[in-house]
Order: structure tokens, then C-alpha cells, then sequence
């Protein structure tokens, strides 16, 4: 597959379907591939990686992209094609500039699970369904399914949104799997959840890293960019502060969050921000229908629509879940 | 610092201009009593209310957070708190998710000619904030009067 995709990306560049290539490249380590744009084959030949490490989604990118002149090229994999989308939905993109290759991914892996069951691992391979990891210290066979990131574990579906080419074979919606971490925390009493939460909140250093990332989270002036909003910065000792951004983030992005999970892969500190993210989503599918941002352009977003039989506020109280 | 001998709770009450806000005035010259302790706050409309008004609150010493405005179907803007509606019902429910009291915030719709309503949601609203004591969890240090 590697090989697939890296010719197909020369392949657009000698034949002119597109002017560049949006791809990744190694950083300094095999496993943290970073964005790339690639504007001749020679650049493509020599630093552009497909591998289960692709992680980092590309839609966000095509903003800026888009403005340049000529076409880009831009490789998605199945949950990134759902931003692409999104972001076509919001205007953001300008379409007609950008070549969708949509590559099909048997889920992405997360190095700490990786370097928990090889250790010092220099390079990786794919065979089936088996990953062989070259470590200072032999080689070693896992299974993908074992060291999958977090995300991928709780995929919400391996169909393409949108492509002008498909690399790998269209897959599937993969239903509700993904509200478990969420159905748990409901299960808790406020207080048990309150305690996870500033467990989790706490460690947050306020790097911006979830904001930066997020394909939702595009204004040009964002709040937290304004010096007087009072949660610009970490405050030492509070913790309001965080408990403050991370609600104003997950709700700034409510409807228009496709649930790509890049908060929390990029998150230093390892919090799970998609909890957030998906409680909203599951909320907005039980009490407004079901919507996945970034499916189609045409579906109303719930925040900016109403129904005149919607239920009360009231229903939050009345609802499921342990009592203090 | 000052030791209080019994808990008086801080209430915030956003109230819409056209509906909610006539209703408490209609309490008012009705002399119906409600309780001090509620602030109130007068808004446009119930859908001017951004969820970080109350997050603000919060934060600056707020026990309880209540939303007043007017019936769904009579809003002076003709659909404002059908949004208002849907964005605070999320915004409960996020709070409530992350562990703050889900009693401590509220909507509740009234009408100008209901000003025997408010004072009784005012009275109620209070005691139950009352019941649950100081809001602990999300209220900014920096902004504590000491």
C-alpha cells in the first residue's frame, strides 16, 4: 500500500492533475509523520511516508491551501474526508481546487502501545494484519488490532464521505460502538465524574495543541486568542480555568465536530477530549436526531436549527444515570 | 476573611427583555415577595444568552444560574429561544456530564402576565441552591472576595 500511494502521488504530479501533493513526511523519527506539501516527484520519491502513522488529518490544511493558486492533491483517509466534507459544508474550502485521493486505512497505531510491547522499535512493516516492528533488539510481530490508537478502536466508519479517487476499497459505517466511554462516565454519580474530570483537566498545560489541530476549531480570530477573555492563558492555581476552555472548545465545535479524534492524538498531556466531543454528539443524536457532521452538504447542523416540539431543558435532569 | 454564619446563595437570573423581565417587574408591582438573592440580568432575548454568560457566572461567584424567557412560540424575535432552547439543554448536560450539580442551573419560561410565576420559580429555584450550598466546582479563586 505504502508503494501504491506514493506512486499515485507521483503518478498526479508527471500527468498535471494536480500542481502539488498534501501528504506526510517522516519528522525526526519514523513514527511522528508530520503535514506535508510536495511540489515535484523527486520531493514525493524521497519523503513521502504512508504508513500506519499517517495520522495527522490533512482537511484543515486545504484552507490555506486553497487560496493558492493552483490544485492540490490531497491524500484523506476515511475520517478525514468527513472534515473535507464538513468543511465544504462551512465554505472554507474552495473545491475546485483540490483533488480528493481518498486512502482506504486499516486504522492508525499509537507508538506508546508499540513501545510498550517492543521496545526501542527503528522501523515498522506491514503484513496483513500482523505489524513487524524492527527494534535495536530483533524484530517483533504484533497484531495491529493491539497497538490501534485509541480513535481507530472506535471507529465510526471506514466509508468515504466524498473522493475524486479511491485507493483501497469503500468501507463501511461501524454504528454506535463509539459512545462506551461516554455511556461509562453517564453511569457514574456527578461526584465520581466530577473527580475524573479535574483528574483529567488538571494536566492540561493550555498549549492550544487540541484547538490548532482541530479541522472544526478554523476561525481566523478565535476566542481564545483575545488577551481580556479571561481564559487566555493558565491560570496557576485554579481550576476553573481549565474546566472553562475545554467546555467552551467542545461547544464552540457541538454540530460541527465529525469526531476525527485529533484532539486527542495530539493532546501532550493525553487527555481524552473526544469524551467530550462524543457526549455532545451522542446528545445531539438522541434528543435531535441522528446527524454525523461532514456526511453530506445539504443536512441542517442541529445548533442552527429547531424543531417546535424539542424537548425542555428540564430533560437533562430527568434523564438516566446515578444520582448524588 | 469573613465567616458566614449561615449561607445566602448568589443567584443569577438571565431574564428576556419582552417576556420574562415584564413578569418580574409584574411581581414587583403586584408586591409578591421573592428572595434577595436573586440578581437579575436583563437580555434581549433568551437566545442572547451565550453559554459563557453562565460559565462567566460561575466562575465570579454564582451558586445558580437561571434562564428566563419567554414561552416557546411567543418569542418577541418569533424563533430566538427555540435556539436558546437547544443550546442550553447541551450546555446542561455538558455541565452536568462534568460533574457539576445539575440543579444549579435551569430554564424556565415566563410570560409578562406571569408574575406570580416568577416569584414562586425565584423562591424555589433559591431553596434548592440553597440546599445544595456554596458552588464549590467551578468557581475561580481570583474572583473570591476574601
Amino acid at each position: 500500500m505504502q508503494a501504491d500511494v506514493k506512486q499515485r502521488a507521483i503518478a498526479l504530479l508527471k500527468e498535471g492533475t494536480a500542481d502539488r501533493v498534501l501528504g506526510w513526511k517522516a519528522g525526526e523519527f519514523f513514527y511522528d509523520l508530520t503535514p506535508a506539501v510536495f511540489e515535484t516527484s523527486e520531493e514525493v520519491e524521497r519523503d513521502f511516508v504512508w504508513s500506519p502513522f499517517s495520522a495527522p488529518n490533512l482537511s484543515k490544511y486545504l484552507i490555506g491551501e486553497t487560496r493558492k493558486p493552483g490544485k492540490i492533491a490531497a491524500f484523506l483517509k476515511p475520517c478525514d474526508t468527513y472534515s473535507f466534507q464538513q468543511l465544504r459544508k462551512e465554505h472554507r474550502i474552495d473545491r475546485e481546487k483540490v483533488y480528493v485521493v481518498a486512502v482506504q486505512c486499516g486504522g492508525m497505531c499509537d507508538i506508546e502501545k508499540i513501545k510498550a510491547l517492543a521496545k526501542a522499535p527503528t522501523a515498522i512493516r506491514e503484513e496483513g494484519d500482523m505489524l513487524v516492528v524492527s527494534t535495536l533488539y530483533g524484530e517483533k510481530r504484533l497484531p495491529r488490532q493491539d497497538v490501534l490508537a485509541e480513535r481507530c478502536l472506535s471507529c465510526k466508519s471506514t466509508k468515504m464521505a466524498y473522493y475524486d479517487e479511491l485507493l483501497g476499497d469503500d468501507g463501511e459505517d461501524k454504528g454506535d460502538g463509539r459512545f462506551e466511554g461516554v455511556r461509562r462516565l453517564e453511569a457514574m454519580t456527578p461526584e465520581e465524574r466530577y473527580q475524573f474530570w479535574r483528574g483529567e483537566l488538571s494536566r492540561c498545560i493550555r498549549c492550544n495543541a487540541c484547538r490548532n489541530v482541530c479541522p472544526a476549531c478554523s476561525c481566523e480570530k478565535c476566542v481564545f486568542d483575545n488577551p481580556t477573555s479571561g481564559v487566555e492563558n493558565k491560570a496557576a492555581a485554579n481550576s476553573f480555568e481549565e474546566n472553562m476552555f475545554h467546555i467552551i472548545r467542545a461547544f464552540h465545535v457541538a454540530g460541527r465536530c465529525t469526531d476525527c479524534g485529533e484532539c486527542s492524538r495530539v493532546c501532550p498531556q493525553h487527555i481524552p477530549l473526544h469524551l467530550l466531543n462524543r457526549k455532545l454528539i451522542s446528545d445531539m443524536n438522541e434528543l435531535y436526531g441522528p446527524y454525523q457532521a461532514g456526511a453530506d452538504l445539504e443536512t441542517r447542523p442541529p445548533m442552527t436549527d429547531f424543531r417546535y416540539d424539542d424537548p425542555e431543558p428540564s430533560v437533562v435532569a430527568r434523564r438516566g444515570g446515578a444520582q448524588e | 476573611m469573613q465567616v458566614n454564619e449561615k449561607f445566602e446563595p448568589t443567584i443569577v437570573a438571565f431574564c428576556c427583555n419582552w417576556c420574562s423581565y415584564a413578569g418580574a417587574d409584574l411581581s414587583g408591582t403586584n408586591r409578591l415577595q421573592y428572595p434577595a438573592n436573586v440578581k437579575i440580568i436583563r437580555i434581549p432575548c433568551s437566545c442572547r444568552l451565550n453559554p459563557m454568560f453562565i460559565l462567566r457566572a460561575f466562575q465570579r461567584g454564582a451558586d445558580g444560574v437561571i434562564l428566563c424567557g419567554c414561552h416557546p412560540g411567543d418569542c418577541h424575535y418569533t424563533t430566538g429561544n427555540y435556539y436558546a432552547r437547544r443550546r442550553m439543554t447541551l450546555m446542561f448536560s455538558l455541565l452536568d456530564y462534568l460533574g457539576i450539580e445539575r440543579e444549579r442551573t435551569r430554564v424556565e419560561w415566563v410570560s409578562a402576565a406571569e408574575g406570580a410565576k416568577f416569584a414562586a420559580t425565584m423562591e424555589e429555584f433559591t431553596e434548592t441552591v440553597r440546599a445544595l450550598g456554596e458552588n464549590r466546582r467551578l468557581e475561580d479563586l481570583r474572583c473570591k472576595q476574601m
